[in-house]
């Protein structure tokens, strides 16, 4: 069985700055991590690594730099690691990056299960993974909390929904968008790190992905998005916390705020 | 390392020390200490992340990193928690070494291994209670009979003994020799007649494992033995010798976590309306004192390099244990002092740091027998 895993390098911040002019995050001397839901995605991997013996794949499109990354992802425990760069590759939006990778896993061959983050905290689009499943005709779970069944034609996933989940049985090759709740990552070992900068990671850059892409599909030109504003995410105003009253009197006004507001 | 910087390897390496640190140890490290007890869960995360074996070569299970990346560890674990710095130096620089350094390959796939990949812990017992910095005082006798000896004798502050598996006891084979007579040799907690008594009170390194120990009629197998009869003493003073570059990286951990608490307080501290980081003073201090934990780190990573190139480092690691443990002296008093009486009550590490500080000052050989070391090098 073969997992591929797609991280993405994302600032570590919890107090982006944006530009004001362009609108986007400014990169410039933030920590970099892997995006924390696709170090559960690793995590999950790595879980069905254990159980089955299977190999795990781990990709990343971005600059460089990213190398770090993938090493570790490699010290953490998977198996072989492959970035996706390129000079045409730059200024890619979602949908020309989601069709870059998905000419990538062609390349290096479909997995059983290919896992991907729910969103990237320096975006919160949560489009990619999505995408990807798209344009390469696989089914798809988004936000898996739980896989609580692996076999080598299906999955038994639990997806996690505003009220409540739902249990999914998908036939592979798949893709599931994993969310922090889906595993707690374990930490790198210091044989891990050694091992992990004595292997080769694999470059996948135009000239190899060129034959399933056009030009205009990728980068800026093949971006139909406009960034129209980007803002951080605001405080929700506090709820209401009800006090000093009977249990009765707590459900009156619980209802009575329900039907206010035209829930029920 | 290369031109003052580390590798790739060895920042990563490093990062994951350092988050380990903050998410595992940071939140117990005050219990701990307060409890005078060390946590053996999380000796079990250590093990996991293989943190046993650092500088070992994988063949016997280690994690085949370098002496320099050993040093991060104990950095990043001694900035917020000085006893895991000691427990993990004792286990590795001490115990480890003796075996790598001395052992047959039959020795090193039986007792190694199982160290290095962190299943079992181990100690070192050469200082008894008449024999400190003068080792060669050593009283402790092993009498050979057939194919074992019988061990006699008292080891104290044995670090790790509370816990640890495998004993590197040092023992007199010939006593009419003198340290010539001593030798080296690796015993089982389990063996009967070794008794481990209760952890000594301490003013620092609380949460640490450090206990009297006897052992009484212990019968050892010969094949038990380190290296050949006589050979003890050597083995001993080399291991500290290599023990040392840890405790220079203890003590610049302690010293930098000691600052890094600093550099919050002053920010958050105000006296005569403002910030106590505005005055000069404060400025000044943590300025004096970061360049002096910068040199230290750097005669600490000169160490880690010599050894690692197998060049004569002995030197080299006392100066750096010598200068290290007089800085973090300084520094986590002056610490301590930037932070006024919050510095002096428990409820910042502060005041933890500069108990735990002492200690560098006095184990692995102490400031005094560093002079001894480098002036003897100096041929002067
Ligand atoms: C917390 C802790 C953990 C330890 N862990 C271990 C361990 O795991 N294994 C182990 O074997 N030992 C361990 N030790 C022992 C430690 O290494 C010794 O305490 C140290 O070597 C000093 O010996 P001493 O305490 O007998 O002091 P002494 O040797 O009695 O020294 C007292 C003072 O006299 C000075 N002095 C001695 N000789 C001279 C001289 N010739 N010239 C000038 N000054 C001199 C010393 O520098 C010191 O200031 C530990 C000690 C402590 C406190």
């Amino acid at each position: 069985m073969k997992i591929i895993v797609c991280i993405k390098q994302v600032p570590d911040t919890v107090d982006v700055k944006i530009d004001p002019k362009t609108g986007n995050l400014i990169r410039e001397g933030l920590p970099v991590i892997i995006n924390p839901d696709d170090k559960a995605g690793i995590e999950a991997a790595l879980a069905i690594k254990e159980q089955t013996g299977a190999t795990i794949q781990v990709v990343s499109m971005g600059p460089p730099q990213a190398d770090v990354a993938l090493r570790e992802a490699l010290a953490m425990g998977c198996d072989e690691a492959v970035l996706i760069s390129a000079r045409e590759f730059g200024g890619s939006d979602t949908y020309a990056t989601s069709g870059i990778i998905a000419a990538a896993i062609r390349k290096l061959g479909m997995p059983e299960i290919l896992i991907t983050g729910r969103q990237a905290i320096d975006g919160d689009t949560a489009q990619v993974g999505p995408q990807i499943g798209e344009k390469l005709h696989i089914p798809q779970v988004s936000y898996v909390e739980e896989i609580q069944e692996v076999t080598a034609d299906h999955l038994i996933v639990k997806r996690q929904f505003e009220d409540g989940y739902h249990i999914i049985k998908i036939k592979t090759p798949c893709l599931l968008t994993a969310i922090g709740e889906l595993a707690k990552p374990r930490y790198m070992t210091v044989s891990g790190i050694v091992e992990a900068y004595n292997k080769e990671i694999k470059v996948l850059g135009f000239e190899e992905l060129k034959d399933d892409l056009e030009l205009d599909m990728i980068g800026t030109k093949g971006s139909p998005t406009n960034v129209y504003q980007s803002f951080p995410k605001q405080l929700k105003a506090p709820g209401t916390v009800l006090k000093d009253m009977s249990d009765d009197e707590l459900v009156a006004a619980i209802m009575a705020k329900l039907e206010e507001k035209h829930v029920i | 390392m290369e031109g003052f910087k580390l590798t790739k390897t060895q920042e990563l390496q490093r990062e994951l020390f350092h988050t380990f640190a903050e998410n595992e140890i940071r939140p117990i490290a005050r219990d701990m200490d307060e409890a005078e007890e060390y946590s053996m869960e999380l000796v079990k995360k250590m093990q996991k992340c293989h943190f046993f074996g650092i500088p070992y070569s994988k063949e016997y299970g280690g994690a085949g990193a370098d002496v320099l990346t050993y040093t991060l560890a104990m950095e990043e674990l001694s900035k917020v928690d000085a006893s895991t710095g000691i427990t993990l130096s004792v286990h590795t620089s001490l115990c480890c070494s003796c075996i790598n350094e001395f052992g047959t390959e039959e020795q090193k796939q039986t007792y190694l291994r199982p160290l290095i990949d962190g299943s079992k812990i181990g100690c070192f017992a050469l200082t008894e209670p008449n024999a400190g910095t003068d080792a060669s005082g050593v009283q402790k006798e092993a009498k050979k009979e057939g194919d074992h000896y019988i061990l006699n004798g008292t080891s104290i502050f044995t670090t790790n003994s509370g816990f640890a598996d495998t004993f590197i006891v040092f023992a007199l084979t010939d006593k009419s020799k003198g340290p010539k007579g001593m030798s080296a040799f690796i015993v089982d907690r389990t063996m009967p007649g070794v008794s481990v008594g209760t952890n000594i009170p301490r003013m620092g390194i609380r949460a640490a494992s450090n206990c009297e120990v006897a052992y009484e009629d212990v019968v050892v197998p010969a094949d038990r033995l380190l290296g050949q009869e006589g050979k003890g003493y050597k083995i001993a003073m080399q291991a500290l010798a290599g023990g040392r570059i840890g405790i220079g990286a203890q003590s610049v951990g302690i010293a930098q976590g000691a600052i890094n608490e600093a550099m919050k307080y002053v920010k958050e501290r105000k006296q005569f309306g403002k910030p106590i980081s505005k005055f000069q003073n404060t400025q000044f201090k943590l300025a004096e004192m970061q360049t002096k934990v910068d040199a230290a780190r750097l005669m600490v990573w000169r160490a880690a390099q010599a050894k690692d190139a197998h060049e004569n480092y002995a030197p080299l690691a006392a100066m750096c244990k010598l200068f290290a443990s007089d800085v973090v002296n300084e520094v986590t008093r002056g610490c301590v002092q930037l932070f006024g009486g919050y510095g002096y009550s428990r409820e910042y590490p502060v005041e933890r740091m500069m108990r735990d500080a002492k200690i560098t000052e006095i184990y692995e050989g102490t400031s005094e027998a560093m002079k001894m070391v480098i002036s003897g090098s100096m041929k002067i």
